[in-house]
């Protein structure tokens, strides 16, 4: 090597694709997304006290104990420390309703990794987001425990517990912006304030871990959308803004949309998901049963990714068609 | 070539090997709609197995009367007169079961694993084959959705057969009862099933490349000697 007169920056690089690297490795992609979540977990103990830890602990614990037992049984490496297990615990227990049973935890925990994820191969090969994936059995499993909503710890109002989506969807009620950007609102026990997801979503953009494309794109869609029915009947319909802060649209934006593994390659198909995204949270939003539908929205949208990935495959430069 | 494989064979080979819903994936239809609880599989697993083995019998037994143009038309006709004896049967003798099954006691007519048995088998085979054929897919249906009743019932109402199994401190889950959690659980023994094969395939093969390596060491010591 000290003969070589070439610049080394120049070098021309003879391996195989992929010639572009990533700055983080996945590990060190995974424990930024863990630091990502932080605010979300602390917001998560200020206003629905101390307990909801022990949630968010059960889910990450069972979790990882199922990534382990499977790798062990199916006699592949262990791919516990990659952090993955460790996320998805997280961010399923960040997105289930506080004072949720732990046992009932534990089972959506061990469905999540085993038949989100290591059914399918393990990390990389999931078609669905596997915390969602485990939230959704959850609430076809239990769906009366699920919807049952804790009053935050500073509430006002004492007498409703009922998340904003709730109180839009079944009394017609509009809960003001304000609360719903700090968090002191009914709901799951991460994705009530705004502020905290914020800040971690930014967090995560900034590093380079996430792509702004599809936050963005599900943002400026939401606005688009929701914007629609706004301007066409403003009594009726919530304003785009409410519809940004309420629920958990900001939450599935920022940590389950842009999971790599489930979300397209190609920056058009990001701008395709993202947007469809946004339009099935309005269309079920405000026509379907349900008072929420960003987890329905985001695992509909996973499903059709390798077809959105294979119609916005860039064309190669010089190629004839 | 249907000579040289036994009766047992025959009546065997419905329970695993070519197991109508595992393996031949026929009959999805009453496999996912009805097995909410044990005895409902139980009973549309009887009433299929019935109409499987008296439909295979008189098919195989006129099956060089019927010309091969219109055959499907004749194992229809065949199969769904022991349908409306079965579906009336149970009309006058279980009224709650039938009610509980609804359309699908009639549905057996186009159930795929009776005509798929009619039109692969009993159009070809000797009607005691037939009928032993027949018993063996049936009992491998049964098997197979009194395996699922109980798994969604168990978890889906903490019974099973009606009788409370299960504490009552477990919360019963309500998927498993709900269409979706037939898809699931259907998945996922269908899953386990591969996965066994698999493995008993990947294990004959290392045993059969050991053998061969073996014999070609042999071989060569052999040649050194000589």
């Amino acid at each position: 090597m000290e003969t070589t007169t070439v610049n080394p920056t120049y070098k021309l690089e003879l391996t195989s694709s992929p010639h572009v690297h990533s700055r983080w490795s996945t590990k060190q992609a995974m424990w930024f997304v863990v630091i990502a979540l932080i605010p979300a977990l602390i917001s998560a103990v200020i206003f629905f006290g101390q307990y909801q830890l022990l949630i968010i602990l059960t889910s990450v614990v069972f979790c990882i104990g199922t990534e382990y037992l499977i790798k062990k049984i199916r006699k592949r490496k262990v791919t516990v420390t990659d952090g993955s297990a460790v996320i998805t615990g997280l961010l399923l227990g960040l997105i289930l309703p506080p004072n949720f049973s732990l046992s009932s935890t534990a089972i959506g925990a061990v469905f999540a990794i085993a038949v989100g994820k290591e059914i399918f191969g393990g990390l990389g090969y999931n078609i669905f987001n596997p915390a969602l994936v485990g939230r959704a059995f959850l609430q076809a499993a239990f769906p009366v425990a699920i919807t049952t909503w804790t009053k935050p710890n500073f509430a006002v109002d004492t007498v409703t517990s009922a998340t904003p989506l709730a109180a839009y969807k079944f009394d017609k009620v509009f809960t003001s912006i304000q609360p719903m950007f700090f968090g002191n609102i009914g709901g799951s026990l991460g994705e009530t304030s705004a502020l905290a997801i914020l800040i971690g979503g930014i967090f995560l953009i900034a590093v380079g871990v996430v792509n702004y494309r599809v936050p963005l794109a599900m943002i400026l869609g939401m606005i688009l959308f929701a914007g629609i029915f706004w301007v066409i009947d403003p009594v009726k319909y919530p304003n785009p803004l409410f519809q940004i802060f309420a629920g958990g649209f900001l939450f599935g934006t920022f940590f389950m949309a842009t999971d790599w593994v489930t979300s397209p390659i190609t920056s058009k198909g990001m701008w395709i998901f993202g947007l469809g995204i946004a339009l099935l949270v309005v269309v079920i939003r405000i026509f379907g049963g349900l008072p929420e539908g960003v987890m329905y929205a985001i695992l509909i949208m996973n499903s059709v990714v390798p077809i959105i990935n294979r119609y916005t495959y860039p064309k190669i430069f010089g190629e004839a068609k | 070539m249907k000579a040289n494989k036994t009766l047992g064979y025959e009546y065997i080979k419905g329970f695993w090997e070519t197991n109508p819903v595992l393996k031949q994936v026929l009959g999805m239809c009453p496999t996912l709609a009805v097995t909410v609880s044990v005895m409902n599989g139980l009973a549309m697993a009887l009433a299929t197995t019935f109409v499987l083995v008296f439909s295979s019998l008189l098919i195989s037994s006129i099956r060089k009367l019927i010309p091969n143009q219109v055959r499907i038309a004749a194992f229809i006709v065949v199969i769904a007169t022991f349908v409306t004896i079965a579906d009336l049967v149970m009309k006058a003798q279980f009224p709650d079961l039938s009610k509980a099954l609804g359309p699908f006691v009639p549905l057996i007519v186009v159930n795929c694993i009776i005509l798929g048995r009619a039109e692969a088998f009993a159009s070809k085979n000797s009607p005691f084959r037939s009928f032993l054929d027949a018993l063996g897919n049936g009992t491998g249906f049964l098997i197979v959705l009194v395996v699922m009743g109980g798994i969604r019932e168990l978890i889906g109402s903490r019974t099973l057969l009606g009788y409370q199994i299960l504490p009552n401190g477990f919360e019963p889950w309500l998927i498993m009862i709900l269409p979706a959690g037939a898809f699931l659980t259907l998945g996922l023994l269908m899953g386990l099933a591969n996965f066994y094969v698999d493995k008993k395939k990947r294990s004959e093969r290392e045993e059969l490349i050991q053998k061969y390596r073996k014999s070609q060491n042999d071989v060569e010591v052999k040649g050194q000697e000589a």
